[in-house]
């Protein structure tokens, strides 16, 4: 099984049922995806797969044979952080930091769609990712900088 | 665990797969199954059928009908006909949206009591029939007939309505967590003079509110209709909500369901 993760090809060897969560954390030792609920609910493991936002406990490896995964660390480095990234850190959007990962590839996906997006549409978008510190507010106001940085 | 894991490419290859359906889990977005599976909470007996590149995707609208493929994402239908478009919306968040499939919907049994398949309602005020595949080959049926009997030893394959002119009301009541289904839903749709009305909530599947169609048939006014839903349904408690917090809610969602419809006939 091929897996393309954040730009690298990837040979990997998990069994086929095993979750994307699993192989990228426990097999490629990335480990930005957080393992919340395990089961969808709460948004901590979401990475995109062709672009989209999607929960990486809930989709089997057998299905994502050739995939292209992005995570956190494809969106920028240390020394040159993504737009998102840098956002979240000027707007002190991450507390504790456990849905940060989350709750920044959500915002990546909406942006790549929806340069512009209203804050009813990105709270739509974040609709899923549960925090328990933050109380969103900030987490919104710096997917509202992101959007603007990108205008 | 189980022995295959398959992924077919084509409609044909899944029917084949699936053969009777003995021992094979069939996984379609796998938004409900991959936790199941991840616990050990289901354990796939003998082949496991993912059906992500099957070719039962999407929605296509000819020959007046509207046919959706079962392994068709939630969010396609987010643009489409109401009621559909409206309780899709309702569906958990955009994400789960975009990965889980109607027919994971239209086939979700009960979760230790709580009814999962919100789209079952406004496909059965839709009129929908489904084609399904199996040792009996590949009948077609009424949703609600599909719905009542042992799905069991059956591949869905497509969902079709007619498309046609019509009105359409919707009323529910849920919370919006990706981890609640409807608490209680009602879809009620008008066309050619029939009024169909379906409640999603109050049992292990969706069922036609046959009492109230009746009633309106025979000119009682919508809020007197509306108190027949208690005849057709018989709900349980669960974690979500109590039997009687359901019976005494169901005939005002009924009723402002209705009235919707009334609404957009003016």
């Amino acid at each position: 099984m091929k897996l393309t993760v954040n730009g690298a090809v990837h040979e990997v060897e998990s069994p086929p049922l095993t979750t994307l969560l699993a192989v990228l954390r426990e097999e490629l030792r990335i480990t930005s995806p957080k393992a919340g609920c395990e089961q969808g609910g709460c948004g901590a493991c979401t990475v995109l797969v062709a672009g989209e936002a999607r929960r990486a406990c809930l989709l089997p490896l057998a299905a994502l044979d050739g995939a292209e995964v992005t995570t956190v660390e494809g969106l920028g480095t240390p020394e040159q952080l993504g737009r998102v990234q840098e956002a979240f850190l000027e707007r002190y959007a991450a507390q504790c930091g456990y849905c940060t990962s989350g709750m920044m590839m959500a915002a990546e996906a909406l942006l790549r769609s929806n340069p512009s997006p209203s804050r009813d549409e990105i709270q739509t978008a974040l609709g899923g990712h549960v925090c328990r510190c933050t109380g969103y507010v900030k987490i919104i106001e710096a997917v509202e900088a992101a959007a603007g940085g990108a205008r | 665990m189980a022995s295959e894991v398959l992924l077919p490419t084509s409609p044909d290859q899944a029917i084949a797969a699936f053969g009777d359906g003995a021992g094979v889990t069939v996984v379609g977005g796998g938004t409900i199954l991959m936790p199941a599976i991840t616990y050990g909470r289901l354990q796939p007996e003998k082949r496991l059928l993912l059906l992500d590149r099957s070719g039962l995707s999407g929605v296509t609208r000819g020959d007046g009908a509207v046919r959706i493929g079962a392994a068709t994402p939630v969010s396609e239908l987010e643009a489409g006909d109401e009621p559909l478009a409206s309780v899709a919306r309702t569906v958990a968040d955009p994400e789960i949206r975009g990965q889980a499939t109607v027919g994971g919907n239209v086939c979700a049994t009960a979760s230790a009591g709580v009814p999962r398949g919100d789209l079952q309602a406004p496909l059965l005020a839709l009129g929908a029939r489904v084609r399904s595949a199996g040792p009996q080959g590949q009948p077609s049926e009424p949703l609600e007939d599909f719905l009542a009997s042992n799905r069991a030893g059956r591949l869905l394959l497509e969902i079709v309505y007619d498309d046609v002119e019509r009105r359409a009301g919707h009323a529910s009541v849920h919370r919006p967590h990706a981890h609640h289904y409807s608490i209680l839903s009602t879809c009620a749709t008008r066309s050619g003079g029939e009024t169909r009305v379906a409640v999603a909530g109050a049992g292990p599947v969706a069922v036609r509110a046959t009492s109230v169609e009746q009633a309106l048939a025979a000119g009682e006014p919508a809020e007197i209709a509306a108190h027949k839903v208690l005849d057709d349904v018989d709900p349980s408690d669960d974690a979500l909500a109590s039997a009687w917090y359901r019976k005494r809610v169901l005939p005002t969602i009924v009723a402002r369901a209705l009235a919707r419809l009334e609404k957009e006939d003016a």
